[in-house]
């Protein structure tokens, strides 16, 4: 059963140094309050798997806590560079960061191994590609019914695995809808898992064949109101595209950015601290 | 129309847009070919059906999104599913029939690189990399490129190969035994680009209205093929220039709010 508890709560009792964290969301749903935590916690030396890692995985690449990056489109999207992401890989700063690439449909092949507690994934996919060269784990089998040639990659098993979702009852179960991405595959692959929700109701109200991931199988839920900023909740608060704009001014330097790590984040006792003091800059930066 | 009467860019967008069959399942990167196929969607090709990644079927936004995954795109789609959905049942499933990618890099067989510039290891540029681009480029039944006339980008050799083209060209392609048929179209600033039925070599067969064949093969990082005859890219109708500035300047309102 899922145990209701703060957020700073869930990150220190779940989140261990060293530990593999996936903090999924596509696009939509971004746990952003709780990889802020992570950064206060001043968690170190994680291995960080997300598809997209998104300005969340900037922020924690940024501030030191990443160890390795397991992932497959490391962009601000419609924006341009995730300049942490990219000062890692280039410049080893804060750290040098060890990259384990792939492609989406891998990925999501992984994702969905690791739920069904298989020990691979099975795709058609990174035929001709330069992928399998630089990643080890990107192999190539037979298909033994037919002989084609497909694509196989160890399942994804994170520690923990952190998503943020619209709602929860009063029981943890938890209910996500929109762009749902690989957010259930994600919970179902980790051994811990912690949900942040924009509200816990009485009664979640789910239609049939909802996503619904059920309290037995969650380890914390959260709530954490707006806890998906910048990125959006369906039916809570859009997409901040203004603010993903705004991060690529932000995190160009390593100045900018550790400046505003320390007064936002570090400088906050939480996620609603956070916004009162973005809200309190003149500009975010 | 007077020479100076649109942009280069909106001459690509315009030109891509033209490439997309009315009713056509379409698998949408972001950037340049959503906004192009957008503008197919709202002129010549309404029945489009518009899929991006984050699982949104049959999506119809009235801006374009600015992520893969903008609830704008959740809002408007006939269905979202989950993503490993998405690449399972509806691209590796052989559901899509035209993939539409940007690059940073092409080579003469339409090969493309959004990985790394220079070394993987020690790279002087690193992209955002692969997304979905390599099982698109490889699933759906054709794919049509989109991308900036340049040195840079068209070059003799990718630092990395991204996503499957026609690899080394000729038959090679079908030898890997890729789905789809691969690249039928490159579509820049400066003309429009398609693979020789034989060698499979990227081959100029349109220049846009002002620029001339001379100027695609400078900007081009091989010798490049020309077609013997080089057509003229029929210039954006008034239509066409209207409705791609109107959707830009929604979607330019719509992402400066909140901020």
């Amino acid at each position: 059963m899922a145990t209701i508890l703060q957020l700073n709560e869930a990150i220190r009792e779940f989140v261990r140094d060293g530990d593999t964290l996936a903090l999924e969301g596509f696009t939509h749903l971004i746990p952003f309050a709780a990889g802020h935590e992570i950064i206060r916690q001043q968690r170190r030396n994680l291995t960080l798997i997300r598809m997209t890692p998104d300005l969340i995985y900037d922020q924690l690449i940024g501030a030191g806590c990443a160890a390795k990056l397991v992932f497959s489109w490391g962009g601000n999207p419609g924006v341009g560079s995730l300049h942490r992401l990219r000062d890692a890989v280039e410049n080893n700063w804060p750290a040098p960061l060890e990259i384990e690439e792939h492609a989406h449909a891998g990925m999501a092949a992984a994702y969905a191994a690791g739920a069904s507690g298989l020990p691979f994934g099975v795709l058609r996919g990174y035929l001709g590609t330069d992928l399998p060269k630089y990643n080890s784990k990107i192999k190539f089998i037979e298909c033994p019914f037919t002989g084609e040639k497909l694509a196989a990659v160890p399942a994804h098993r994170p520690d923990v695995t952190v998503i943020h979702a619209q709602k929860a009852d009063r029981e943890g179960n938890v209910l996500i809808w929109g762009v749902v991405g690989v957010q259930k595959e994600a919970v179902l692959a980790a051994n811990r898992s912690i949900i942040t929700v924009e509200e816990i109701v009485d009664e979640l109200a789910a239609p049939p064949n909802s996503v619904v991931l059920p309290s037995w199988v969650i380890g914390a839920v959260c709530q954490v109101k707006g806890g998906a900023f910048p990125s959006y909740a369906q039916g809570y608060y859009p997409r901040n595209n203004a603010f993903y704009k705004k991060w690529d001014g932000i995190s160009r330097e390593r100045e900018s950015f550790q400046k505003w790590i320390e007064r936002h984040v570090m400088g906050t006792k939480d996620f609603e601290g956070f916004r009162q003091s973005l809200e309190g800059a003149t500009q975010y930066a | 129309m007077p020479e100076a009467a649109y942009t280069t860019d909106e001459m690509m967008t315009i030109a891509a847009a033209r490439m997309i069959r009315n009713g056509a399942t379409l698998f949408v990167g972001i950037g340049l070919p959503s906004a192009a196929a957008n503008l197919a969607r709202l002129t010549h090709a309404p029945e489009t059906v518009l899929i991006y990644e984050s699982g949104t079927i049959g999506t119809k936004p009235a801006v374009l999104p600015l992520s893969i995954g903008d609830g704008e795109l959740a809002e408007t789609a006939e269905a979202v599913v989950s993503v490993p959905e998405m690449f399972a049942y509806w691209l590796q499933g052989g559901r899509i029939d035209l993939g539409f990618l940007g690059a940073a890099q092409i080579d003469r067989f339409a090969n493309i690189n959004t990985t790394v510039i220079g070394d993987y290891r020690k790279p002087s540029t690193r992209l955002p990399g692969a997304g979905g681009a390599p099982e698109i480029a490889a699933s759906c039944k054709e794919v049509l490129i989109t991308l900036r006339h340049n040195k840079r980008a068209f070059v003799n050799k990718l630092d990395f190969l991204t996503s499957s083209g026609h690899m080394e060209g000729g038959d090679s392609r079908a030898r890997m035994k890729l789905p789809g048929k691969g690249p039928t179209a490159v579509i820049t600033d400066l003309g429009i680009l398609t693979p020789d039925p034989e060698s499979r070599e990227l081959t100029l067969t349109s220049v846009h209205s002002g620029v001339t064949t001379q100027k695609v093969v400078e900007s081009t990082g091989w010798p490049l093929k020309v077609a013997a005859e080089v057509s003229t890219t029929a210039l954006p109708t008034d239509t066409e220039l209207r409705t791609l500035r109107d959707l830009n300047e929604r979607t330019a309102r719509a992402h400066a709010g909140q901020a």
